[in-house]
């Protein structure tokens, strides 16, 4: 950190050229990241498809306890998410760094919002004994109401509650460097010549809402 | 925003700032995300009228949807070049991964144990 020096008021590692140099190539790092974003969801999403096809009925039996009507609200909340999460990058970009919180603040609101939804979601499943996998529990889903029809329904809920948790993660991640870059943003420390952390941060907030745009019809809507 | 718009892709230290989109673009591509899903939605509803076609519809929607969260959100439209091809290179070796996957699968010959 001591090797950076000041150019045009940006601190510029001494291993960069120029203020672009070092923007492009953080920005390259953060798409590289990406790519390995798409590949771990991708290969949840192949596997999932795979063993649709091999189980559809299981797998209709499963989307069945699926509420695709809590799905569109928190497609709507992730959405309007990451038109704000642009907003925040906007009003750097354009010197309003005030508004620029504001629209971080209710980018991280988004979030929690999101999460207190899948909560609801995954305590009612918890309740009638659905679990992942051999966890799942038929004595108390008959209890409930609902008998198991097929023996391996538990594999269905191994992948929902895996590409949900991990793509909830993500949010829980997303909303901890949102929170991150509004704390610097409120010290003065971005302007319209530097602000690639809340870029960065920003293209992986999207990421997530990217994953989800996929993961609603797949899980909700498809199955 | 005092650089010259200097367009040369080969040489990196005359790039000109980053794109500004403006505010406008954004509520556009919002408002048309919004719609996007209220449409997943209304095509769900009915489709028990055209069952085989419903993953497609859900998915092109998706896929629509996906493009405008890429181009304008992430700014790809206005990223360096290399970067899209960053990108698109993970969805490259998603569908390789998905294609010899199904291939695999569905050319499986069943036979008795050989044991």
């Amino acid at each position: 950190m001591s090797t950076s020096r000041l150019i045009n008021g940006v601190e510029v590692a001494s291993h960069f050229r120029d203020v672009h140099h070092q923007y492009s190539s953080n920005k390259e790092g953060i798409w590289l990241f990406m790519v390995t974003e798409i590949l771990m969801f991708g290969g949840l999403f192949v596997g999932y498809i795979i063993f649709h096809s091999l189980y559809p009925e299981m797998f209709a039996e499963g989307a069945s306890y699926l509420d695709w009507k809590m799905g569109f609200v928190n497609t709507l909340v992730l959405i309007f998410s990451s038109f704000t999460m642009a907003l925040g990058i906007y009003y750097n970009q354009v010197g309003q760094p005030k508004r620029a919180t504001w629209a971080l603040a209710i980018t991280v609101l988004c979030g929690a919002i999101f999460m207190v939804i899948k909560y609801f979601e995954y305590t009612h499943k918890f309740h009638m004994g659905i679990f992942p996998g051999n966890l799942i529990n038929p004595e108390m889903m008959a209890e409930h109401g609902h008998p198991m029809q097929h023996s391996n329904l538990g594999m269905y809920f191994g992948f929902y509650y895996c590409m949900s948790g991990l793509h909830g993660i993500h949010v829980l991640i997303g909303m901890g460097l949102i929170t991150w870059v509004m704390i610097r943003n409120m010290k003065g420390e971005f302007s319209p010549k530097y602000y690639t952390p809340i870029e960065g941060v920003g293209i992986f907030w999207h990421i997530v809402d990217l994953i989800w745009i996929f993961l609603f019809p797949l899980l909700y809507l498809v199955g | 925003m005092a650089n010259n718009h200097n367009h040369s892709h080969s040489d990196h230290g005359a790039h000109a700032e980053p794109h500004v989109t403006p505010l406008r673009t954004y509520l556009n591509v919002g408002a048309a995300l919004f719609v996007l899903t209220f449409l997943t939605i209304i095509a769900h509803v009915f489709k028990a009228h055209y069952l085989s076609l419903a993953p497609f519809i859900a998915f092109g929607i998706a896929a629509v949807k996906a493009f405008l969260v890429m181009a304008w959100f992430m700014h790809l439209k206005y990223d360096e070049p290399s970067n899209r091809v960053i990108f698109a290179l993970g969805f490259f070796f998603l569908a390789v991964l998905f294609a010899f996957s199904i291939i695999d699968i569905f050319t499986r010959v069943p036979q008795g144990t050989v044991l």
